[in-house]
């Protein structure tokens, strides 16, 4: 009883809190200056509320119920958005698989081995410092010679593999931080019970690693999508949120409510997301004790 | 490794002598349940060493209950953890039940416990008393049988589906115990189990302790820093120094004293040998054995 009323009071103050940012933003265009605020000459400290710059919020929902273009036969905006929304979630699905597996063995390689963790730790995070737009054609370009082995390559595995490369990167960090997080009490146990490494991992350390895994792949699961939505522009590949967003925002002077559409599914893609890890944690609850505890 | 081979003919003849020396609970030939000989154990190297335990020798005999008493770094603790090969030692052998400690380990012949509980909070009560049951191997219906034999040892049989965060320090130790004893080792080594907890909580698990030990007949190593458990719960109490870490005096306690009930506390022999144990921890020479 009380804790479905709390659900529903989360659920309130979640509608609560877009109302508010819905409100400051309308608050915003009817009271800002149409040029904005500026320091100086050049400096914008608060944006343009010109109607160009910063369509009302009613105008954005309803541009997403009209026809993509005037041309005759055009489907709806809302039907393109979600459809670009499930093509790009498909591949940040796959980008955050990919991420974790390969998180969670390089954080058990280096819990495994010290000399692992001394030789990687640092390489794992001076890949997070390469930008991404510099990546993509590496790995296009590398993607293409699997074609030479009969494998075809597509666009799509290249930007899941940059997905990937990002959302790899919090799981291996907080994984082996969980991973080395069993008190050395339960440690001398495993141990009075004989039990070698591959048990232990199983009894103990995975267990134990839980409360610092489920945040872990929460950054995950956003960083597979942020990966997925600006790989699909560098890599050039059409049908998702990403290309959507630059098409778009070229029809921004004529239809200026049009590029908020895209936006809106991108938010969209990144709260289904959030929600399938809030799920993987509902499922991990047993193990959260020491979260609660701590 | 190799000395470790002529270790048994010696334990052999220590056990004799021990059964004679105790007249304890172990019939004649059994083996001891631990035999240190000589044992040193050095951490860190060169001008960082430090000394944590010099040629120390003890033996407990089969269902004896030895305390190691000691102020902070006298290494009791050490030579605990190096029974249960959860560390090696420096120098000198180290037998359970005339086996290497290692071995001791990997055939489960010890049940530990520690200062802290630690239960693992993901494992309900009864999961967690079943846990080295599980680990090695039981069959379901035989763990459910002796999970609830144990939890009626120490009477938590109506929170065997509860978490540990929801017990009290009292309970979760209770329930450390029953999981140390799950398979039944004729040896417990107890680091500091009760050195958390609260006077009265204290006493009421040293009873059961008590109890629980004469029904198994298990020999006990049990580590403290409190004079009056030590004497209340051993048939012989191990008294240690630090710098460098090693036995200084041995105090047995007297037979007036094995009834260990509530009335043993106010027992005049009880303030003697409690008197006797202080004396030998500050260094005093007053003789112990007299009053044996």
């Amino acid at each position: 009883m009380l804790a479905a009323l709390q659900r529903a009071r989360s659920v309130l103050l979640g509608l609560l809190g877009l109302a508010v940012l819905a409100a400051v933003w309308d608050l915003y265009k009817a009271f800002g200056p149409d040029d904005g605020v500026r320091v100086g000459d050049r400096l914008l400290v608060l944006p343009r509320a010109s109607d160009l710059a910063m369509p009302h919020t009613w105008e954005v929902v309803q541009r997403l119920g009209e026809p993509v273009t005037s041309l005759p036969g055009a489907g709806s905006t809302l039907g393109a958005v979600v459809d670009a929304s499930l093509f790009t979630l498909a591949i940040a699905t796959r980008g955050f698989v990919i991420g974790v597996v390969v998180g969670l063995v390089l954080a058990l390689l280096m819990s495994r081995v010290r000399i692992v963790e001394s030789a990687l730790l640092p390489w794992i995070v001076l890949s997070q410092t390469v930008p991404l737009i510099a990546l993509a054609p590496l790995v296009k370009r590398w993607g293409s010679e699997f074609d030479r082995l009969g494998y075809i390559w597509t666009n799509e595995q290249s930007v899941a593999v940059i997905a990937a490369y990002l959302a790899f990167f919090p799981v291996a960090v907080g994984a082996l931080r969980g991973l080395k997080s069993a008190e050395a009490t339960h440690l001398d146990l495993m141990r009075a019970y004989g039990l070698g490494w591959w048990r232990t991992l199983f009894t103990l350390r995975l267990p134990s690693s839980v409360p610092f895994l489920l945040p872990a792949l929460r950054l995950g699961a956003a960083s597979a999508v942020i990966g997925t939505v600006v790989a699909e522009v560098s890599i050039g590949l059409r049908g998702g949120i990403g290309r959507m967003i630059i098409e778009y925002a070229q029809s921004a002077s004529s239809d200026p409510a049009k590029p908020w559409a895209p936006i809106l599914g991108a938010v969209a893609v990144g709260l289904v997301a959030a929600g399938v890890v809030g799920l993987i944690g509902l499922l991990l609850r047993p193990y959260r004790t020491a979260e609660a505890t701590r | 490794m190799t000395d470790l081979s002529k270790t048994p003919e010696k334990t052999a003849q220590k056990t004799a002598e021990q059964a004679t020396d105790q007249a304890g609970p172990a019939p004649f030939g059994t083996p001891a349940a631990i035999t240190v000989t000589g044992v040193d154990r050095v951490f860190g190297k060169r001008k960082r060493e430090v000394v944590a335990l010099s040629a120390v020798d003890l033996t407990v005999a089969a269902g004896e209950f030895v305390s190691l008493i000691g102020p902070s770094g006298c290494g009791k603790s050490t030579l605990l953890r190096l029974v249960a090969d959860l560390d090696q030692p420096s120098g000198g052998t180290i037998a359970v039940f005339d086996k290497s400690a290692e071995q001791a380990r990997l055939d489960q012949d010890y049940g530990i416990a520690f200062q802290q509980a630690g239960l693992l909070p993901w494992r309900t009560v009864a999961a967690n008393v079943e846990l080295p049951l599980k680990l090695h191997g039981a069959g379901s219906a035989e763990r459910k049988a002796r999970v609830a034999e144990l939890l009626d040892l120490v009477g938590l049989t109506d929170f065997a589906k509860s978490r540990p965060d929801q017990l009290s320090g009292g309970m979760q130790q209770r329930v450390a115990i029953a999981r140390a004893l799950a398979e039944q080792p004729r040896l417990l080594l107890m680091d500091e189990p009760f050195g958390a907890l609260d006077e009265i909580t204290r006493e009421r698990l040293q009873a059961e302790l008590v109890r629980i030990c004469r029904e198994t007949g298990a020999a006990v190593l049990f580590v403290t820093h409190s004079i009056p458990e030590a004497v209340f719960l051993s048939d012989r109490v191990v008294v240690m120094t630090p710098r460098p870490g090693r036995i200084t005096d041995v105090v047995t306690v007297p037979e007036t004293l094995r009834a260990r009930t509530d009335a043993t506390r106010d027992h005049a022999d009880f303030l003697h040998t409690v008197a006797a144990v202080r004396a030998a921890l500050h260094g005093g020479h007053e003789p112990a054995e007299d009053l044996a």
